[in-house]
C-alpha cells in the first residue's frame, strides 16, 4: 500500500505508543486528585506540557490542551467573538472559518501564490478588530502565510487585536517555535504529526484575554476543564520531540521526493497545474489540478490500485466537497474538480513516489478519454 | 461480471446488492451524494450514506461516495424550479433517472472499467425475440417503478441490472431481515428528496421563484370566481385552495394554468377532460412505435388505453379523459413493457 495522505492522518509513532501505553494500563490516575497514583499522572502531564513548551516555544504554562486542532480553534475564534471584529483568510481551515462565518466576520482574500493578500488584509484591519486568525500553513495547498508581516500588520492598524495562528499542518515541518512566536495564540493537532487522534493544544500566551469554553472542573489553569487525556497527550509530547529533533533530516529527505513526483506529473500528465506556488509550500504537500477529469473517479483508481490520497477537504459523508481553497485562488470550478493532493511523511519511500508515477498518468489518461 | 451497485441507503438497494453477490458477481457499492441541502426523506443525508456503508460492510464490499451535487443542481433541481415558474408539474425523480443514474452514473462507472449499473429499482429488464431490451413492471405491481425509468434506451438497458424487480417487497424485507442487513426495517421513501416535510414544496419554491398571484376565472363565464397565492403552484386538476365557495355541488377544477397572465381557469369535470395528449421529447425503448398502446400518467397512475401517432407524438384516448398537467411524464406500455414516453405539453 502507497499512503500519500498524510496530511489527513500520519502514523502514529512507534516511540510515541510506547509513551502512551503505561498511562492505558498501569498508570490510569486522574491527575487532578490528592493520592500518590494521581501525582504519577500529574508528573506525567507537567512534564509532557514541559516537552511541548519546548516544542512550541512558549512557557508550559502557555500550554492548554485539548481534544485536536478543531477544538484549539474554535476556541480561540470563540474566545474573542464578542469583544469586537475578528478576521480571518478565506483559505483557512473550516475549523476557524466556520466559527468565523457563524460570528459573521471579515474573511481576507488570497492571491494566486496562495499566499494571503497582504494588502487586503491590512484594508480589513483597524481599532474594532479583536482577533487576526491566518494560519500558518494551508492543509489543502500547503502554502506557508508570512506571519511575521502579519503580525506587523495586526500591530501597527489593529492595535487591539490578538493574532491567532492554525499550525496544525505546520507542526511536521516548519520551526513553529520560531515562525509562530509573532502569534499570541497558535493551535496544534497531534495526529499529524505521529500522535493519537483526539489530542491537541492551544497556545495561549501569557496576558492573553482568553476566555474558556468548556467550563467545569478548572482543569487547565480554568482555560479548559475536563480530565486531560493523559495518555494521549503524553503521546503527543513524545512525538512533538522527536519531530522538532528530526524536522530538518526529514524535509532534507522529503522535499526532493516532492519535487520528483509534482515534476515528474507536470511533465507526464498534459494540462496539470499546480496549485500555489511551490516555493512557499510545506515539503510534505504536492498539489495538482488535472482538467478534465474529477477527482473522485481518479481517487478511486487510485485506491483500487492501492494508492490512498484526497482531493479536497471530505465531508462527513465521505463525499468529495469542492474546495473553498482553490475557489479562493481563483481556479474554476471545473478544474478545481479534477485536484488531487498527495501529502508525503516520514514513511514516505522513493518506492511510494516510483508507484504513484506508474498509475496517476494512465488513469488520467483514461478518464479523460473516457468521461468520468 | 463487474458491477456497480447504486446504494441510497434504503432497503431495495441493499437487498439488489446482496442479490447480485449471490449471482457471483464482483460488486463495489457508491452512494450518490446529490443533494446538499436540507433532506429528510432522500437519499443524500450523512446518515443514509451510513447506512449504505453499513450495509456494504456487512455483505463485505467496498463502497465510495460519489459527490454528483453539481449536475443534480443543474439538471433536477433547476429544471424543476423553472417548470413550476412556467405553472408546469415536473417530476424530478424521472429526470435524476435521466441524467444521473443512467448517465452521469453509467459514464463514471465503464470509465471505471464496471461493465453494469445497477439499481433496486422495482422494474425488470426483459429482452425481446429480436434482442431488443425493454422495461417492463416489477413484480410486486404496487411497487411498480417502470413509469421512473421509462427513458432507458438500449445501451444503457444492456448495461444495467434491476435485481430485485422479480421480488415482491415483502419478500425483498424478508430477504433483508435474513441477511441482517441494517436496513431491513427502514421505511420507503415517499417523497422528492431535496423537499423537506417541514417546509414542503412550498417553501422550497417560494425561496426560488418570485410567487404570483392569481386570479381565478370560470372557463364558461369568464366571471372572476376566486384568488390563489401563488400561480405557480397550481396543477391542472386541482379542486381546493382556490379560494372557491366550498360545498358546491358542481365541483370545479383547474382546467388551466396561465402564469404569464397570472390566470387560473376552472370548470366542471367534464370540463376537464380531453381527447388527447400531445408530448414532447418523446424516447423510445427500442424503435417508435405508432398504433395502440396503455398510457400511464403518473408514478402509480392507472394505464389506460389510448392510440399513439409517432409522427405527431400525440396520444389519441379511446374516450376522453382527464387533462394531463404539462410537465407530467406519459409513459406508453405494450401491457407490462415499457416502449417509450415523452412529456406532456401544454395543451
Amino acid at each position: 500500500m502507497t499512503y500519500l495522505d498524510h496530511a489527513a492522518s500520519t502514523p502514529v509513532r512507534a516511540e510515541a505508543v510506547a509513551a502512551m501505553l503505561p498511562f492505558l494500563t498501569e498508570r490510569y490516575g486522574n491527575p487532578s486528585g490528592a493520592h500518590a497514583m494521581a501525582r504519577d499522572a500529574r508528573n506525567a502531564l507537567d512534564d509532557a506540557r514541559a516537552t511541548l513548551a519546548d516544542a512550541l516555544g512558549c512557557r508550559p504554562g502557555e500550554i492548554v490542551f485539548t481534544s485536536g486542532g478543531t477544538e484549539a480553534d474554535n476556541a480561540a475564534v470563540f474566545s474573542f467573538a464578542d469583544r469586537g471584529a475578528i478576521v480571518c483568510s478565506a483559505i483557512e481551515h473550516h475549523a476557524v472559518l466556520d466559527p468565523v462565518h457563524r460570528i459573521g466576520g471579515r474573511v481576507v482574500g488570497v492571491l494566486q501564490s496562495g499566499v494571503v493578500d497582504l494588502d487586503a488584509l491590512a484594508a480589513a484591519l483597524d481599532d474594532s478588530v479583536a482577533l487576526v486568525t491566518i494560519m500558518l500553513a494551508n492543509n489543502e495547498i500547503g502554502t506557508i502565510q508570512p506571519l511575521g508581516d502579519i503580525a506587523e500588520l495586526v500591530r501597527s492598524r489593529a492595535p487591539n487585536a490578538v493574532l491567532h495562528t492554525d499550525a496544525v499542518q505546520a507542526f511536521p515541518w516548519l520551526d513553529v517555535a520560531a515562525l509562530a512566536e509573532p502569534a499570541d495564540l497558535v493551535s496544534v493537532s497531534a495526529h499529524k504529526f505521529g500522535g493519537p487522534k483526539g489530542v491537541g493544544a492551544l497556545v495561549v500566551r501569557d496576558g492573553v484575554a482568553f476566555a474558556p469554553r468548556q467550563v467545569g472542573g478548572g482543569q487547565e489553569r480554568e482555560r479548559r476543564s475536563g480530565t486531560q487525556n493523559v495518555a494521549g497527550i503524553v503521546a503527543m509530547a513524545e512525538a512533538a520531540r522527536l519531530t522538532v529533533d528530526e524536522r530538518k533530516t526529514v524535509v532534507d529527505r522529503v522535499t526532493p521526493m516532492r519535487d520528483r513526483l509534482a515534476d515528474t506529473l507536470l511533465d507526464a500528465v498534459p494540462n496539470t497545474f499546480e496549485s500555489g506556488d511551490r516555493a512557499r509550500k510545506v515539503a510534505g504537500n504536492c498539489h495538482l489540478c488535472f482538467d478534465g477529469i474529477e477527482s473522485e473517479a481518479l481517487l478511486f483508481i487510485l485506491e483500487r490500485n492501492d494508492v490512498m490520497a484526497s482531493a479536497a477537504a471530505s465531508c462527513a459523508s465521505g463525499a468529495q466537497e469542492p474546495s473553498h481553497v482553490l475557489s479562493a485562488l481563483g481556479f474554476d470550478r471545473s478544474l478545481a474538480q479534477g485536484s488531487l493532493r498527495l501529502s508525503l511523511g516520514t514513511t514516505t519511500t522513493d518506492g511510494d513516489i516510483d508507484r504513484v508515477l506508474a498509475v496517476i498518468p494512465p488513469a488520467v489518461a483514461r478518464l479523460r478519454e473516457r468521461g468520468s | 461480471m463487474n458491477v456497480l451497485v447504486a446504494m441510497s441507503g434504503g432497503v431495495d438497494s441493499s437487498v439488489a446488492a446482496a442479490l447480485l453477490l449471490d449471482a457471483g458477481h464482483s460488486v463495489t457499492g457508491v452512494t450518490m451524494k446529490l443533494w446538499g441541502g436540507d433532506s429528510d426523506t432522500g437519499c443524500c443525508s450523512v446518515s443514509d450514506v451510513d447506512d449504505a456503508r453499513r450495509v456494504a460492510r456487512v455483505l463485505g464490499i467496498d463502497h465510495h461516495v460519489f459527490n454528483f451535487g453539481d449536475r443534480f443542481d443543474a439538471d433536477v433541481v433547476a429544471p424543476y424550479v423553472a417548470a413550476h415558474a412556467l405553472g408546469h408539474t415536473p417530476n424530478p425523480c424521472i429526470e435524476c433517472n435521466r441524467h444521473l443514474k443512467f448517465d452521469k452514473l453509467l459514464v463514471r462507472a465503464r470509465a471505471l472499467g464496471f461493465e453494469n449499473i445497477a439499481t433496486g429499482h422495482h422494474a425488470r429488464i426483459v429482452e425481446r425475440t429480436d434482442g431488443a431490451r425493454r422495461i417492463a413492471r416489477g413484480a410486486d405491481h404496487a411497487k411498480d417503478q417502470s413509469y421512473v425509468l421509462y427513458m432507458l434506451g438500449q445501451d444503457q438497458l444492456r448495461a444495467t441490472l434491476l435485481p430485485v424487480g422479480a421480488m415482491t417487497k415483502d419478500a425483498v424485507r424478508a430477504m433483508a431481515a435474513r441477511l441482517d442487513l441494517p436496513t431491513a426495517v427502514k421505511p420507503d421513501s415517499q417523497d422528492v428528496c431535496f423537499i423537506t416535510s417541514s417546509t414542503g414544496r412550498d417553501g422550497f419554491l417560494r425561496s426560488r421563484v418570485p410567487f404570483t398571484a392569481g386570479r381565478v376565472v370560470d372557463g364558461a363565464t369568464g366571471n372572476e370566481v376566486g384568488s390563489v397565492d401563488a400561480v405557480e403552484l397550481v396543477t391542472i386538476g386541482q379542486r381546493r385552495g382556490l379560494g372557491l365557495p366550498g360545498g358546491d355541488r358542481n365541483p370545479r377544477y383547474v382546467t388551466g394554468v396561465d402564469v404569464a397572465t397570472a390566470t387560473i381557469t376552472v370548470g366542471s369535470e367534464r370540463d376537464l377532460l380531453d381527447d388527447r395528449v400531445v408530448l414532447t421529447d418523446v424516447v423510445w425503448s427500442d424503435r417508435p412505435v405508432s398504433g395502440p398502446v396503455l398510457a400511464q400518467c403518473s408514478a402509480h397512475g392507472t394505464p389506460l388505453p389510448a392510440s399513439f401517432d409517432a409522427t405527431t407524438s400525440t396520444l389519441l384516448w379511446d374516450e376522453p379523459r382527464r387533462r394531463v398537467a404539462p410537465g407530467q411524464a406519459v409513459v406508453l406500455y405494450d401491457n407490462d413493457e415499457v416502449l417509450g414516453g415523452g412529456i406532456a405539453q401544454r395543451a
